[in-house]
């Protein structure tokens, strides 16, 4: 491989990262400069990811040595097909939500294009991090980002449900150090890798702790990911944040189940003793949990913001539902729809903004408000998104969601996913089609005229719902791509011996050595009785 | 002096948990900044507890300080303290922009 081959793993951080730092030194200069000079970064980000991915996807796994320290010492970061997936993902989304914010909604708010830049190298090094430690840093780059991104342009509601929003994450990130710490003081390690090992060895007198740690770590990415009875931050907060930024949040609560999946396939996974399959058994319930709660959510919902955070809501809980089940076929329908589902999202937040800004003073709630000009134009977007997101034939939804019960067929859960996907896909259209109808629909001749929308800032919604076809139409090669992801996700050796052993720049340290050496870590070191 | 240790954190834990449930944003924000303390706290002696001995490894000496947790411990008080500021900010903002301190935007 040769060196800038090598160094592509880094280029999804340092690109937003080198981008972020030019925009705060420019923070005085014209606001087309600095949008221009953001979509260059995302685009540049773009081709880095796609480089990325392109380098995965036969399978590699790309060990990318901070400093070139061998691990476990050292900081590495690990593309895998999964990591490269989310990357991905995330420049995709970026490039739309940014195509959005520059239409206007930027200027309302001074560093909007800082701490989109930044959020992106929070995102990016979260998926890409080996080490449990980094992950936490890059938990919180993304999470200070998001707080001023969801501060972006002010007002009381947004203040109250900042200060929501940043408390549970605050207390969420001392439980991550609180997990993190007890991890390494049982096991001397943080690299993911390396605990994978460590786990797998653990001596029983240990088991308690370490249990007790890993499940404090899965609280905490529950937080993130939305799980119940964690989610009660979000739709507060998805519903208050500006359409600007609330499009590249849609992407955030997958860093939570991305968390979840890697440490319990890793680290907690079929390989680790007495640990096995920590979680598994909580995830399928409270899975189908948060599918439940997110469609009554859905259901009393009075505005479409606030309607579609619980789609947020529901699609965390099926991907989680997924997740639980643990076979291949079921993180491969997984992650499948957790693709689809963070696009779409992201589209109808923006279509929200849309509607809610041609309808004037009734904004986006669900009641009769003045006609709509361009109703058939806008009630289209609507009407094929929300067919994405509810999972009707022939969109993406659908296969995401025929995925995951086929791959629940020969499980004893399968009553009851059955059930209750197949009852909340039906109530959540209800409620879809109800929300449409009175939007597009239904008007007060006393509301006043509606403005027509702009077309540009419909360009982004417009090209995820064409996504959102192709991706069932390229429902095969991306499907064979997730199995892929998931087959490697199942096989944690290769990961272990790829990072522990593989392509040691530094050369010299064998693992022969690390053992003795970590062995011998304060843990064991005398001087403290 | 390791029980002395773990009832300071226990402490300090409990009093931050039951600062962060109050109805007040001033209160919330010393209970996190109380919950912030007692987690450096842990994550320091999660290298465990040793007197006078260095943090670096040296030829001919068989203790020594753990030096990752201080250097995990540094990365924590700063991501910490950057948090407690904006925090306090953000309290100010949300008391200006709904005209009370209450954690709901409105008086109970």
């Amino acid at each position: 491989m040769t060196d800038l081959g090598n160094h592509v793993v880094i280029a999804p951080i340092l690109v937003p990262l080198l981008t972020g730092t030019l925009l705060v030194l420019l923070r005085g200069s014209a606001t087309p400069l600095r949008r221009t000079i953001s979509m260059l970064g995302i685009q540049l980000l773009l081709a880095a990811s796609l480089w990325l991915l392109l380098q995965v996807a036969d399978g590699d796994l790309l060990v990318y040595q901070l400093g070139s320290w061998a691990a476990p010492y050292g900081i590495v970061l690990v593309a895998d097909r999964l990591s490269a997936a989310m990357v991905m993902v995330t420049s995709v989304l970026a490039l739309f939500a940014m195509m959005h914010a520059i239409q206007g909604s930027d200027r309302r708010g001074r560093q909007y294009h800082v701490l989109f830049q930044f959020l992106l190298m929070g995102l990016n090094g979260a998926f890409l991090t080996g080490d449990l430690f980094n992950l936490f840093v890059f938990f919180e780059i993304l999470l200070i980002a998001s707080y001023g991104m969801l501060l972006h342009g002010g007002g009381a509601a947004r203040s109250k449900a900042g200060l929501h929003y940043v408390v549970v994450n605050l207390v969420g990130s001392s439980l991550f150090l609180f997990a993190v710490g007890t991890l390494y003081g049982v096991l001397g390690t943080l690299n993911m890798a390396d605990l994978a090992l460590r786990v797998a060895a653990l001596p029983p007198e240990e088991v308690g702790l370490v249990r007790a740690a890993a499940l404090l770590l899965f609280v905490v990415f529950a937080l993130k990911a939305a799980l119940v009875p964690l989610h009660l931050w979000l739709p507060g907060a998805y519903s208050a944040a500006g359409p600007a930024s609330v499009a590249l949040f849609a992407i955030m609560t997958k860093v939570g189940g991305y968390s979840i999946l890697r440490v319990y396939s890793l680290i907690f996974g079929a390989e680790a003793g007495p640990l096995a399959n920590l979680v598994e058994p909580w995830l399928l319930v409270l899975g189908l949990l948060t599918i439940v709660v997110g469609t009554i959510g859905v259901l009393a919902s009075r505005n479409l913001a606030l309607l579609v955070a619980h789609l947020v809501v529901i699609s965390s809980g099926s991907i989680l539902t997924a997740f639980g089940l643990g076979s291949q076929a079921a993180l491969s329908a997984g992650l499948y729809y957790s693709f689809q589902s963070a696009l779409v999202t992201a589209a109808l937040f923006m279509l929200t903004e849309n509607v809610a800004r041609t309808r004037g003073a009734f904004a986006d709630q669900l009641r009769a408000g003045p006609m709509l000009p361009a109703a058939n134009l806008l009630g289209g977007l609507f009407l094929v998104l929300a067919l994405a997101v509810a999972g009707v034939p022939p969109l993406s939804g659908f296969i995401g969601k025929v995925l995951i019960i086929q791959a629940s067929l020969d499980t004893p859960a399968i009553a009851w996913i059955m059930a209750i996907v197949l009852s909340t896909s039906l109530l959540t259209l209800m409620a879809l089609a109800r929300a449409g109808s009175t939007l597009f629909f239904k008007t007060d001749t006393n509301a006043g005229a509606a403005t027509l929308p702009n077309a540009a800032n419909l360009v982004p919604v417009a090209a995820v719902a064409v996504i959102s076809l192709l991706y069932v139409v390229f429902a095969s090669p991306i499907y064979s791509y997730t199995e892929a992801a998931a087959a490697q996700l199942l096989s944690p050796a290769d990961y272990i011996e790829a990072v522990l052993d593989g392509e040691t720049l530094a050369g010299g340290e064998t693992r022969l050595d690390s053992e003795t050496t970590s062995d011998g870590m304060p843990p064991d070191s005398g001087g403290h009785d | 002096m390791e029980a002395l240790i773990a009832l300071s954190v226990g402490l300090l834990t409990a009093c931050g948990i039951y600062l962060l449930l109050r109805g007040r944003t001033f209160p919330v924000v010393l209970g996190i900044t109380l919950l912030s303390y007692a987690v450096n706290l842990f994550l320091f002696v999660m290298g465990r507890l040793s007197i006078g001995v260095p943090a670096i490894l040296e030829p001919n000496r068989a203790d020594y300080a753990d030096p990752l947790p201080q250097a995990l411990v540094l990365t924590a008080i700063v991501i910490g303290f950057g948090m407690t500021a904006f925090v306090v900010v953000l309290a100010l903002r949300a008391r200006a922009d709904l005209g009370n301190d209450h954690v709901d935007g409105r008086e109970p």
